[in-house]
């Protein structure tokens, strides 16, 4: 039976990548376009700040699905265009020069944009943001070794941009206005780990300070820090944030709340259209409220989510969040997003750089954060979500296998 | 069909019930599983990216990527799912007294 349904996709990003290829996995054989404002189809973020910055993967390895199975899947795969504007009332996009694509069902995964330094000189050639793989080329082509490197903002960007320069041979300084690093993301005991050390791999990290402005003669020379002290530096790499692109749903009257609102189905205020990704605003069941999520899980399993919506195929998606970094010889991953927890359990030595610590709220684990230690890290994250009662004491012992507390 | 060459590569009291140990045998890294008593040896990388599978976590007969959590049948190395879409190489196990032997191609 031929179906000449149109799904459009608007976003060709993991999330909007993983939409269409769940399309044709649940039998769909309408058209599938999938329109990206980047010349790149989909790929993967960890690496643009890792191995795609330390140039030792190709653009196209980071691909999710390389031309030809997106050829085989039979999606249509639009690059370099920018959709202007969804009309809802005749079921259209509009691309940027005025074409328009009518919808049956449509898909937004824009995804976030950078938040920008808002100081003077913020916009000299040498400053850069890492957020696209444009991006991570730019800065590639940029660093010089024994060049200094100044990092705004000491969160994850920052400390993966930071051990990446560094092992490219420049002297990374990072500058971070709180009082501690990832300040947002974990406990003060992290944030001191964190701080010894990049600080033993020869990052320099200011806390408590920013950048005034930044000089050059049409190209960054130097940073001007409070105070009026400068520090001669050839690249800037500015990791604050990101915004999440709702401007394009905000316009068309979707409802809007920190993100796309959508349901745990991924489906927005209007019936013929979902979102995924970075953009959303969804209920997490598991942890009992909304959440706006930047992860590569999200993006992945929500996308999924929104295909079979898509399809009338709804399937609630909840599951707790997670998050992986890698800086210097260091792998760290976080679970959940705790916030009032009432105890912490730290298993292993943080000295010796291989641990995990546990969020506890009434004894069950709220979150967790490990540094070379993912296979505890996963037992913790089903223990989480089976809310096992557990306690510090059992879980900072050596000699208690986590796997057996699953059981209980 | 290419010959079949056993090579001992751990010991039964090596690998726990629902765990895992990363091997070599030459080049090939390997990674051998204990599910429930029974022992199985799939490739040691995932499909997906350059992670050895040593390092995940072993869930019934499931074997998760310690990066990505990508899933896959410890038996059959079939690929459950997303990131990865193919599916993991396997190889025949013995256990002859305490040695596991994987059969590798000739």
């Amino acid at each position: 039976m031929s179906d000449d349904r149109t799904f459009v996709i608007i976003g060709a990003s993991q999330a909007g990548g993983w939409v269409a290829q769940t399309l044709r996995n649940e039998g769909f054989e309408g058209k599938v376009i999938l329109i990206g404002e980047e010349p790149y189809l989909p790929y993967e973020r960890p690496p643009l700040s890792k191995a795609a910055l330390l140039g030792e993967v190709t653009v196209d390895s980071t691909y999710f699905w390389q031309q030809e199975a997106l050829d085989e899947a039979n999606i249509e795969v639009r690059l370099n265009t920018r959709v202007t504007a969804i009309d809802r009332n005749a079921k259209e996009i509009e691309i940027k020069g005025g074409d328009r694509i009518a919808y049956d069902k449509l898909a937004i995964t824009t995804g976030a944009r950078v938040r920008k330094l808002p100081i003077e000189g913020a916009d000299l050639p040498g400053v850069f943001y890492l957020r696209t793989m444009e991006d991570t080329l730019a800065i590639r082509d940029a660093v010089k070794d024994g060049a200094t490197a100044m990092i705004v903002g000491g969160g994850w960007i920052g400390l993966e941009c930071a051990a990446t320069l560094t092992k490219l041979g420049c002297k990374s300084i990072v500058v971070e206005a709180a009082d501690r690093l990832c300040g947002r993301a974990v406990t003060p005991e992290i944030s001191d780990w964190m701080l010894k050390f990049h600080t033993g791999h020869g990052v320099d990290v200011r806390l408590s300070t920013g950048i005034e402005k930044f000089e050059g003669n049409g190209q960054l020379e130097r940073a001007v820090l409070p105070g009026g002290d400068t520090i001669d530096c050839s690249i800037a790499v500015v990791g604050i944030g990101v915004i999440a692109n709702v401007e394009l749903a905000q316009e068309a009257g979707l409802e809007i709340d920190n993100g796309i609102v959508v349901d745990n189905c991924a489906r927005t205020s209007d019936p013929d259209i979902v979102a995924a990704g970075d953009v959303t605003n969804h209920p997490n069941d598991l942890l009992g409220r909304r959440i706006r999520l930047e992860s590569y899980e999200n993006a992945q399993n929500q996308g999924i989510t929104a295909g079979k919506a898509m399809l009338d195929k709804a399937e609630p998606y909840s599951e707790i969040p997670w998050f992986w970094s890698d800086q210097f010889d260091a792998n760290l991953q976080m679970i959940g997003l705790p916030q009032d927890w009432d105890e912490t359990a730290t298993r292993g030595d943080e000295a010796s750089n291989e641990f995990v610590t546990f969020y506890l709220k009434n004894g069950v684990i709220d979150g967790a954060i490990s540094v070379n230690n993912p296979r505890d890290l996963r037992v913790g994250k089903r223990l989480m979500q089976g809310k096992k009662q557990v306690s510090a004491a059992e879980l900072i012992d050596p000699d208690t296998k986590l796997q057996t507390l699953l059981k209980r | 069909m290419s010959e079949i060459e056993y090579h001992a590569v751990a010991k039964t009291d090596e690998i726990m019930e629902e765990d895992v140990k990363g091997v070599f045998v030459g080049d090939e890294e390997i990674a051998v599983f204990n599910v429930k008593g029974e022992y199985f040896a799939t490739h040691g990388i995932c499909t997906h990216e350059n992670v050895g599978l040593a390092d995940g976590f072993v869930e019934g007969d499931l074997i998760e990527c310690p990066l990505h959590s990508a899933c896959f049948e410890i038996k059959t190395g079939k690929a459950v799912n997303p990131p990865a879409e193919i599916d993991l190489k396997i190889y025949p196990v013995k256990v002859e007294g305490d040695t596991i032997y994987v059969g590798i191609e000739k």
